[in-house]
């Protein structure tokens, strides 16, 4: 297993000089993944603050191979490389062994691109899809997706007099990949780099389709400290409104209880996404998301099969 | 020019014709969804892969718009990846038409032509590849099964051409030469191999040891200029074409000018169709020839890039003209129509042109109609701008 | 202060589609010039556990021989998360325009 000394100096598969906003997720997220393994890397990106960002022509922060096609096929496009890939080596074309790592935002995974994932996973096409979840459309200005949380304020859920927020809880994306069957299956977070790390070698490691869920803070959408980007991730996990879990081959592993879970307050306080909900007028909503946490938590234990 | 011993006749549809030219490619990747009257095209090719004929990856995707993009990302990879597909499925795949094409990924695609809803309708119909006429494709209008699969061929060397790099389409009417079987002849292995050669893209995102980025953003400083760059890609291959078909010809004793003409030398009525009403239109010449009426026909094979200049020399003593569009652009000239108009531009003398609108939503044009359109033409004394739906029950 | 070199000036070659070669020229785009913070590191309380290499954003804390170098204020854009991170506030986030 590498020190962090190790992973901190393998040579840059993403230059500085990209366009992302300070404090940004993302660029970690990526960064840690692709460092989890010395094969070759391909990568697709689904459109969005990734692709835009580190892409603007004529510079690019990639130095590694990187396709983008549209916002909802970046599991297509993949499938389609992988396809090219497995046909050269069945002709004898091409002797190397190459990874494919996907990332898409929560936007082109829950939503618009979840036709074309769902194609890619049935297919079992032999990829890593990595979801770098911040929780609304940010790249466009900031809007409600399906992983925005209930009573987070985006610009189409805005705080107005009749609607305080998005209304309703947000979609289960690791319960759909189960749904799949596929080998392997985690949510992971920044703060903890090893854990994501591990999770990220195994799921570049296994053969087949494999999905890591992310979460991804974002400074602009989320309305925090930059500085605060790894505390907010660590406290995401300590309210348990991101659990770090695993799945593989359908059995649950939770790789993190914290010995005292706090309460989603303690979470939200520092965005002012969520400032509203400090008011004592607001509370159901504050209920409502606390509900939310607690139950997902609930039903996460009772599958938990710790070895 | 080679034996006529070396080629097998076969009796094969415009499908088995697509599935059979995209047997012999044999490229690296297809993707497959299925669509009528696209579907045995999928169906043929499916047997071939499950049989070992073929070394390609079938990749069976979960809607068009993933069949396109499949097969963007294999293009991209290095790999010659193919697919096809109709109306609906083409309409999905509208969005990843514009990309492939500006991304300059050389797809060859085969369209069966099928009308685009509402109401759906599952016959031929050309609503669907008009759709997309100005989204960079190269676009090949087939008449029968043979040219089916010869356009095949054609068009992957058309679209791998270094100074092209485009996509192409290949058309065909939907059920009429998709399910009909005719006469044809198809080549051996041996001469599609060498005439396709081999695929060696520049930039491929699996050679890892020279990595490319593949669809960045362009911001308005640059992205006019790569516009153009495919502008002037498209337009070159109006003269690569010339020498292309030449090579085919010589392999197949065909020919694959940018369109056909039939006895217009000295026709007072000419008819410009595209695609298999062609046939019926041939015939019905023929047929009036006979009673001495001098008309003729000229069959548009290459509808993008618009060969004006060849439309407007050959057609620069023909008086009377009448275009048979079977699409309309709905507010506006039928997409042809509009074309063989462009074509005459700044003639001193502008002839008659009549507008018909025929064989929307696969209705059948007869022999009978197309001389009565014949005839009428023949009596038309000045330009009417109204627009006649041939084959209208009032 | 670094400057931010003019891309339009510089006359390249445009590849058909706009493929560009996967060389991280987004190198030459100093985004150094964005902050209004910057951070200022006391070598000596550093105990070079690496977690601010390991969590800037930008990637622009240089590490050589497993040691953390000075942060290359070509990139740094000044969010503090590597004061934040510091498990000894050996790095303070000074506001300053340069």
């Amino acid at each position: 297993m590498p020190s962090l000394k190790e992973l901190v100096q393998k040579p840059k598969k993403i230059m500085s000089g990209h366009r992302s906003c300070r404090g940004c997720g993302f660029p970690i997220i990526a960064r840690h993944i692709l460092r989890a393994t010395d094969k070759p890397v391909v990568v697709v990106n689904a459109t969005g603050c990734m692709e835009v960002t580190t892409t603007i022509y004529p510079q690019t922060a990639w130095q590694i191979p990187w396709m983008h096609n549209a916002f909802e096929n970046a599991a297509a496009t993949m499938s389609g490389i992988v396809a090219a890939y497995n046909f050269l080596k069945k002709s004898k074309k091409l002797d190397k062994e190459i990874k494919f790592v996907v990332f898409g935002g929560d936007g082109g995974t829950y939503d618009i691109g979840l036709q074309a994932l769902s194609g890619a996973w049935e297919r079992g096409d032999n990829f890593l899809y990595v979801c770098y979840d911040n929780q609304a459309y940010m790249n466009t200005g900031i809007q409600r997706s399906s992983a925005t949380p209930v009573g987070a304020i985006t610009s189409t859920t805005p705080l107005g007099k009749i609607h305080k927020g998005k209304e309703g809880d947000r979609k289960d994306i690791v319960k759909i990949a189960c749904a799949h069957n596929l080998p392997y299956v985690a949510q992971t977070a920044i703060h903890n780099w090893l854990d994501l790390y591990n999770k990220a070698k195994k799921a570049i490691e296994t053969n087949g389709p494999t999905f890591l869920n992310v979460l991804s803070p974002c400074v602009l959408g989320w309305k925090y400290d930059s500085a605060l980007t790894i505390e907010l991730s660590r406290l995401a996990a300590e309210t348990c409104y991101w659990p770090l879990y695993e799945i593989e081959k359908g059995v649950y592993k939770i790789n993190y209880i914290p010995q005292n879970k706090l309460p989603i307050i303690e979470f939200i306080k520092h965005q002012a996404r969520f400032k509203h909900l400090l008011n004592k007028e607001n509370k159901e909503i504050l209920n409502q998301l606390q509900r939310y946490v607690d139950q997902s938590w609930e039903n996460l234990l009772k599958k938990n099969q710790p070895l | 020019m080679i034996t006529k011993s070396k080629k097998t006749e076969v009796v094969f549809t415009g499908a088995e014709a697509a599935a059979m030219a995209m047997k012999q490619i044999n490229p690296g990747v297809i993707s497959i969804y299925p669509i009528t009257p696209q579907t045995y095209i999928a169906e043929n090719i499916s047997k071939f892969v499950a049989d070992g004929e073929m070394d390609t990856e079938q990749i069976n995707v979960e809607s068009e718009h993933s069949a396109l993009s499949a097969v963007a990302g294999a293009e991209a990879a290095g790999v010659r990846a193919m697919t096809a597909t109709s109306s609906q499925g083409l309409a999905l795949m509208w969005e990843i038409l514009s990309v492939v094409s500006g991304l300059r990924l050389p797809v060859v695609m085969n369209v069966v032509n099928r009308a685009l809803s509402a109401p759906i309708n599952i016959h031929a119909d050309h609503s669907d590849v008009m759709g997309s006429r100005d989204l960079g494709w190269i676009q090949i209008f087939s008449e029968n099964p043979q040219e089916v699969y010869d356009h095949t061929f054609l068009a992957l060397k058309l679209a791998e051409n270094k100074d092209i790099l485009l996509p192409v389409m290949v058309c065909q009417d939907g059920f009429i030469t998709s399910h009909c079987s005719e006469n044809m002849r198809v080549l051996p292995d041996t001469i599609v191999k060498k005439f396709i050669g081999e695929y060696t893209p520049t930039n491929r995102l699996l050679d890892v040891n020279n990595p490319i980025t593949v669809g960045p953003l362009v911001l308005p400083d640059y992205f006019l200029e790569i516009k153009k760059m495919q502008s002037e890609a498209i337009l070159n291959a109006l003269k690569i074409y010339l020498k292309i078909i030449k090579e085919l010809s010589a392999l197949t004793g065909r020919s694959y000018d940018y369109f056909e003409e039939y006895k217009t030398k000295d026709a007072k009525a000419v008819i410009v169709v595209m695609s298999s009403s062609a046939g019926t239109a041939r015939q019905a010449v023929d047929e009036l020839r006979q009673k001495g009426l001098k008309v003729g026909l000229i069959k548009i094979r290459l509808f993008r890039p618009f060969p004006y200049e060849a439309i407007a020399k050959i057609l620069q003593n023909i008086k009377i003209i009448g275009v048979l569009d079977r699409a309309e652009s709905l507010g506006a000239q039928p997409p042809l129509s509009a074309e063989i108009k462009n074509s005459l531009y700044g003639r001193k003398s502008m002839p008659i042109i009549k507008n018909y609108i025929y064989g929307l939503g696969g209705r059948d044009l007869t022999v009978e109609q197309t001389k009565d359109v014949y005839k009428s033409l023949l009596e038309q004394k000045q330009q009417k701008n109204s627009i006649e739906y041939i084959g209208l029950n009032t | 202060m670094s400057k931010n070199r003019n891309i339009k000036t510089r006359k390249i070659k445009i590849n058909p589609g706009a493929i560009l070669k996967s060389d991280g020229s987004a190198k030459f785009y100093h985004t150094g010039s964005w902050r209004n913070q910057r951070p200022e590191v006391d070598f000596k309380k550093c105990i070079q556990c690496l977690m601010c290499a390991n969590y800037c954003p930008e990637d622009c804390i240089p590490v050589v021989n497993d040691k953390r170098q000075q942060t290359d204020l070509n990139y740094c854009k000044g969010c503090g998360i590597c004061a934040a991170i510091c498990p000894v506030k050996a790095i303070n986030m000074k506001r300053s325009r340069k």
